[in-house]
């Protein structure tokens, strides 16, 4: 054996040291505060711009306030989308637990963003279009993406042996994936009564600067809490699966001891 | 090849195969998918006739006048290239303006007016304080007022 194959199998053994289930428990619970923290910081930060920096917008004055929760809240609901179906994939590949326990960890964090995202959406339609809702593209997408997550949800728990429920469950996340990007474009492909992205990766933000970095700072704590939340979701599935292991065993009593 | 491989082929294939059924079933729907027609198409006779649809674009200026009534209102809808006159009878959304976009539905009738039945407004996504509005229109006039 070469030293260069030697070294690719030593790291993705250290790679995969983190797979498993009893390594990233703890560790799970160590991040977990921090990223609470930021969430709680810069949630503060976000709102104090949003509602009392930020100027008021030439077209829709008040109401476009909004968008600090609105957009963050849409982006999280399809990147968590995007990331589940991810860890699906991987675990189907790879046949690695714990990248099922992350997926399915995070499903009910999506599902939230995105009713969310919804009623923010029909809040802020309604003084602004005339309407709460329409069947445009945009919207009609958005709303299937909250049923795929509630759907998701279903199944995983519908279904008892573990094994099978994420295999079915790893279904719906990748064939449900081809959703956001439909989601992300319909305002570009199709003529929607939704507005088109003040922020992109191809072109400057079409945003005046303290608007736009209320928007990013409540983006970055719709991160930091999904990272929080999923972290303390994870351990959950983790006991709740390996509960009849020796190391939860020692684990808990460990934990109970501290208390 | 080992079975970690082969599976992250099936699962690859699968992927593309479901894109590609996807994609082909959104062009097919292209038309029903479309939220509203602009006033090119509708010029050009795209449009659905006697039937219910949508047509998007700018209030044009100065064509906002109401019926005796109060209550009817007239305006056109224009996308620049094409102007649609409506009629609608109903209360307006408060973001309704001149010059600013609206969606509306309701039928086109043989001479060509558009009886709508429901106005939505449309913004667009540039957000900026009311000051920068302000500087803006100032510049604009102060323009004009060295082209005349």
């Amino acid at each position: 054996m070469t030293t260069d194959t030697l070294n690719r199998a030593e790291r993705s053994r250290s790679l995969f040291r983190f797979a498993a289930p009893q390594v990233f428990y703890p560790i799970a619970g160590r991040l977990a505060p921090w990223f609470a923290g930021i969430a709680a910081v810069l949630t503060v930060v976000g709102l104090y711009i949003g509602f009392f920096v930020a100027p008021t917008d030439f077209q829709q004055g008040e109401v476009y306030r909004v968008i600090f929760i609105h957009v963050p809240a849409a982006w999280m609901s399809m990147l968590i989308y995007l990331v589940m179906a991810f860890w699906a994939a991987v675990g189907l590949v790879m046949n690695t637990r714990l990248s099922f326990m992350m997926s399915q960890a995070l499903a009910p964090t999506g599902a939230m963003f995105c009713f969310v995202a919804l009623w923010t959406g029909a809040l802020w339609g309604k003084p602004t279009w005339g309407t709460y809702w329409v069947w445009d593209a945009r919207l009609t997408s958005q709303l299937l993406l909250l049923f795929l997550y509630l759907g998701f949800i279903a199944l995983t728990r519908a279904i008892e042996d573990s094994r099978r429920a994420d295999r079915a469950g790893a279904i719906i996340a990748l064939v449900g994936a081809i959703n956001v990007p439909i989601i992300y474009f319909s305002v570009q492909w199709w003529n929607t009564l939704h507005q088109g992205a003040s922020v992109s990766l191809t072109k400057a933000p079409s945003m005046a600067t303290t608007m736009l970095s209320g928007m990013l700072i409540m983006a970055l704590a719709a991160w930091a809490y999904t990272f929080a939340v999923a972290f303390w979701r994870v351990r959950s599935l983790i006991l709740e699966r390996e509960r009849h292991t020796d190391w939860v065993g020692a684990e808990l009593e460990a934990e109970a001891k501290r208390q | 090849m080992k079975p970690r491989s082969k599976r992250l082929i099936l699962l690859g294939s699968a992927v593309a195969l479901l894109v590609g059924a996807v994609a082909l079933v959104l062009t097919a729907f292209q038309q029903n998918l479309v939220f509203f027609h602009t006033p090119t198409e509708v010029a050009a006779g795209k449009a659905p006739v006697e039937r219910v649809f949508r047509i998007g674009g700018l209030v044009e200026e100065g064509s906002i006048a109401r019926n005796d009534d109060g209550y009817t209102v007239r305006f056109a809808i224009t996308d620049t290239a094409q102007v649609i006159p409506v009629t609608y009878r109903g209360s307006l959304p408060s973001m309704f303006q001149e010059g600013k976009g609206a969606v509306v539905q309701g039928k086109l009738t043989s001479d060509g007016l558009f009886v709508a039945t429901e106005v939505l407004a449309k913004h667009d996504e540039n957000y900026m304080p009311v000051e920068a509005q302000y500087a803006l229109d100032k510049a604009h006039q102060a323009n004009q007022t060295v082209q005349y």
